[in-house]
């Protein structure tokens, strides 16, 4: 795909003899800041080259949700499915200032973060179609995708907190020099175990990133009604915090890049909250309108989409040609449609995968099912 | 093909039962020479209606089948005081040969309807001595146990994730409007500080009603509910109890929910002294629990309540996720009917390695020993994480359950 896609654009810019501008210095909006000295940068450089990358990705995440609503209104993914539209600028912000040796655990609105950490999307839709051709074979769904050095992709608000916390401890046990990217939501922020964790991370200087991807509404609870403090960054109390506008792709980069330079300096956690939006209801189930308006979705997604300010950005600075764009969307589009082929067709798991994986045997366990003449073999 | 059903009606003597078990054990080899697929039941008292289906394949031996089978047919009139129904399936002709030799016999329609269940479903009687009944499902049947409590009793509060616009199982739907917001409110996303909080409050005297929106995050509050609730009275000496404590989660699996909307944690919550577990008869259990002193645990069907749990006589049958028994005549009810019919299946999504059948097998069969002519089986949940895409497969259905009943019934 990017051989095709640099001839057409080699020809495209043949063809117009346009110049771009490659190299550009952009403002962005500064960081609310707790217990912090410096601040993230304002002043930006973004090249040509990770903007377009930015968008593709972007793009890329958009439509895969959006398919994925297609599928599970068609009764083709079934089970609970959270979706991540509106949020995109959060994932690829966080990946582009990290490297792919760090590592990042998240609930179950994953979608977004199994792509940007490296699964592909032909994966991620066979896994939540239920198929073997699956990201965690068929057997994790929506809420339980996995990969290299992500870890999940986890169903219980709060659990996965502590959890990031210890793969920090991991990191600093083992001296490479890379962080945890811990992130939750606002409706998490209330659970006991994130203070807890705050706690131990701070009193051992673990180098963990706590991200509170904050979109306004717990399920269908708002923060006002939920939290006493909705100032989230501040919840860690003894733990530096910044707020960040999440809907700007290179404001959550730059913010974040400050967070990991803060961490493998060695001074310990530090917080941030991304100010998002989600245009979906929480899950599939979830129309999404009974606890907020139409008009409040339709503002954010006129005035803050991330998609589209980055786009404007490109286009408005001459760093990219309306056609660019135009190609990268069809790419994605085609991309799309191929996995979602992938996922309906494939096979889903056999059987005797109902019992495997669950302890590390060798040889094969038995598992007692459900008469005692029916025993099924545990494999793994 | 021929099929040949023999229906016998309920009250067969047993010695009708020896003779058609000497008949299908003298067919049995003839049949299985002919590799064709032979059922034959085992005849046992008080079953409802015995079917014996016999199949053959058609050619050669035909003739040879046909005259077996008017042999067989013969032999089962002679047996006294049986009203046979013969039924043939697709040989018109031979059927109606069969039908003339058994005089005292009706071809009727019960060979159309399906094999698979031959229980028909009793409903419980309306009971009259609480006044005027409603039938409702199981998740209005709980609004209405709670309305009833916040009007009778002036310190009961609900509150729990969501509660306030009906909950997402509808369970508090109109009670906010109705009674007020201090009295059924939305807590934050903090199971453990939900408990928590629900104990100080029934500890202090209020009667209160706490959520937990499913059973599966409900470990959170594990030891608040193990650890605190369940020990207050015993570890103050009776001074404190946390008696008005009601804990709500529905539990269960909703066909797609996968690892963690599927769970059935009464197990662990059953092996603990000091809280009631409570899975079926929700209305008059939250009545009950909140005059009797201990904190009950509420876990209920997500489903509606089916209403048909197979009450059939043999085997007895207890599926107690289907809800059909007052909890505190419980035991005694599976003894009783153990006595009576001699075998017990118990059923239960929750995998079967220490869950709750386990228990109700132990206690039965310390109890009914003699009385038992088969094994208790137990049909269950896998020893398995609540799978994502093998669910059908993992659930205990009822397909599961009659094959467990035709080997009991075959020990």
């Amino acid at each position: 795909p990017s051989n095709h896609k640099g001839a057409v654009l080699s020809t495209l810019q043949s063809l117009q003899a346009r110049a771009f501008i490659f190299v550009l210095f952009v403002a962005v909006q500064k960081c609310d800041l707790h217990k912090l000295d410096e601040a993230p940068a304002t002043e930006v450089v973004m090249t040509r080259e990770e903007g377009l990358k930015y968008y593709h990705i972007m793009q890329t995440i958009r439509r895969m949700e959006l398919k994925a609503d297609q599928l599970y209104k068609q009764k083709i993914i079934r089970g609970f499915c959270h979706l991540y539209d509106g949020q995109e600028a959060c994932a690829v912000g966080i990946e582009a200032a990290i490297n792919m040796s760090d590592h990042l655990i998240t609930a179950y609105r994953a979608h977004g973060y199994t792509y940007t950490r490296g699964g592909t999307v032909k994966k991620i839709m066979a896994e939540l179609t239920g198929r073997r051709g699956g990201i965690a074979k068929g057997k994790g769904g929506s809420m339980h995708m996995y990969c290299k050095n992500f870890y999940g992709g986890n169903g219980i608000v709060g659990a996965q907190v502590p959890l990031g916390a210890g793969v920090a401890l991991a990191c600093k046990y083992q001296g490479n020099n890379e962080l945890c990217v811990c992130l939750y939501g606002d409706g998490a922020a209330n659970q006991g175990q994130i203070f807890e964790t705050y706690n131990m991370a701070s009193l051992w200087k673990l180098p963990v990133i706590f991200i509170c991807e904050n979109n306004r509404y717990g399920m269908g609870t708002s923060v006002e009604r939920a939290a006493a403090s909705t100032d989230y960054y501040k919840r860690g109390e003894f733990i530096p915090g910044l707020r960040v506008d999440g809907m700007d792709v290179l404001c959550v980069r730059e913010a974040t890049r400050f967070a990991a330079e803060h961490c493998r300096s060695g001074k310990g956690p530090i917080l941030m909250e991304l100010q998002t939006y989600r245009y979906h209801g929480h899950s599939m189930s979830d129309p999404g309108i009974s606890y907020r308006t139409r008009d409040e979705i339709q503002e954010v997604r006129s005035k803050s989409d991330p998609i589209s300010l980055l786009k404007d950005r490109l286009l408005s600075n001459n760093m990219a040609s309306v056609e660019e764009l135009k190609v990268i969307d069809v790419e994605v589009r085609k991309e799309i449609e191929d996995a979602a082929q992938f996922a309906t067709t494939d096979p889903e798991p056999p059987l005797d995968e109902l019992c495997n994986h669950m302890f590390s045997n060798n040889p094969p366990v038995e598992v007692r099912g459900t008469n005692p003449w029916a025993k099924l073999k545990s494999v793994s | 093909m021929l099929l040949l059903f023999l229906n016998l009606n309920r009250n067969n003597q047993s010695e009708d039962n020896v003779s058609l078990n000497k008949v299908c054990h003298l067919f049995c080899p003839y049949f299985s020479n002919e590799s064709v697929p032979c059922f034959l039941y085992r005849v046992v008292p008080s079953f409802q209606q015995q079917r014996i289906f016999v199949t053959s394949l058609a050619c050669p031996s035909w003739s040879l089948t046909s005259t077996v089978m008017a042999a067989a047919v013969r032999f089962f009139i002679r047996g006294a005081n049986s009203r046979l129904s013969v039924g043939t399936g697709t040989s018109g002709s031979l059927g109606a040969a069969l039908l003339k030799l058994s005089p005292s016999c009706s071809s009727r329609s019960k060979t159309q309807r399906r094999h698979a269940a031959h229980f028909t479903y009793q409903p419980d009687p309306v009971p009259t001595q609480y006044g005027e009944t409603q039938k409702m499902n199981l998740f209005q049947s709980v609004t209405s146990a709670l309305d009833n409590t916040l009007s009778s009793d002036p310190t009961a509060v609900i509150f729990g994730e969501d509660v306030a616009f009906g909950g997402v199982f509808r369970c508090t739907v109109g009670l906010r409007d109705k009674y007020g917001k201090d009295r059924v409110f939305n807590t934050p996303l903090c199971e453990q500080g939900i408990v928590g909080f629900g104990i100080g409050a029934a500890v202090a005297g209020a009667t209160a009603i706490a959520e937990i929106q499913f059973a599966d995050y409900i470990y959170p509050a594990f030891d608040q509910i193990v650890n605190e609730a369940a020990k207050y009275r015993y570890r103050s000496g009776n001074l404190f109890d946390c008696g008005n404590l009601t804990i709500r989660a529905p539990w269960g699996c909703v066909g797609h929910g996968s690892l963690y909307h599927s769970q059935s944690p009464e197990a662990f919550f059953a092996h603990c002294p000091g809280i009631k577990v409570s899975p079926h008869k929700v209305k008059d259990n939250i009545k009950c629990s909140f005059t009797d002193g201990d904190p009950p645990h509420h876990s209920r069907a997500v489903m509606q309540v089916p209403s048909q749990s197979p009450v059939g006589e043999d085997p007895t049958e207890e599926n107690y996720f289907a809800g059909c028994r007052q909890i505190c005549d419980l035991l005694s009810v599976f003894f009783q009917s153990v006595v009576k019919t001699g075998r017990l299946l118990v059923s239960h999504e929750a995998p079967v390695t220490g869950g709750f059948a386990a228990e109700i097998s132990s206690t039965v069969q310390e109890e009914c020993f003699l009385n038992l002519e088969a094994p208790i089986s137990r049909v269950c949940g896998y020893d398995t994480p609540f799978p994502h895409i093998f669910e059908p497969f993992y659930i205990p259905d009822k397909w599961k359950c009659f094959e467990a009943i035709k080997r009991m019934i075959n020990y």
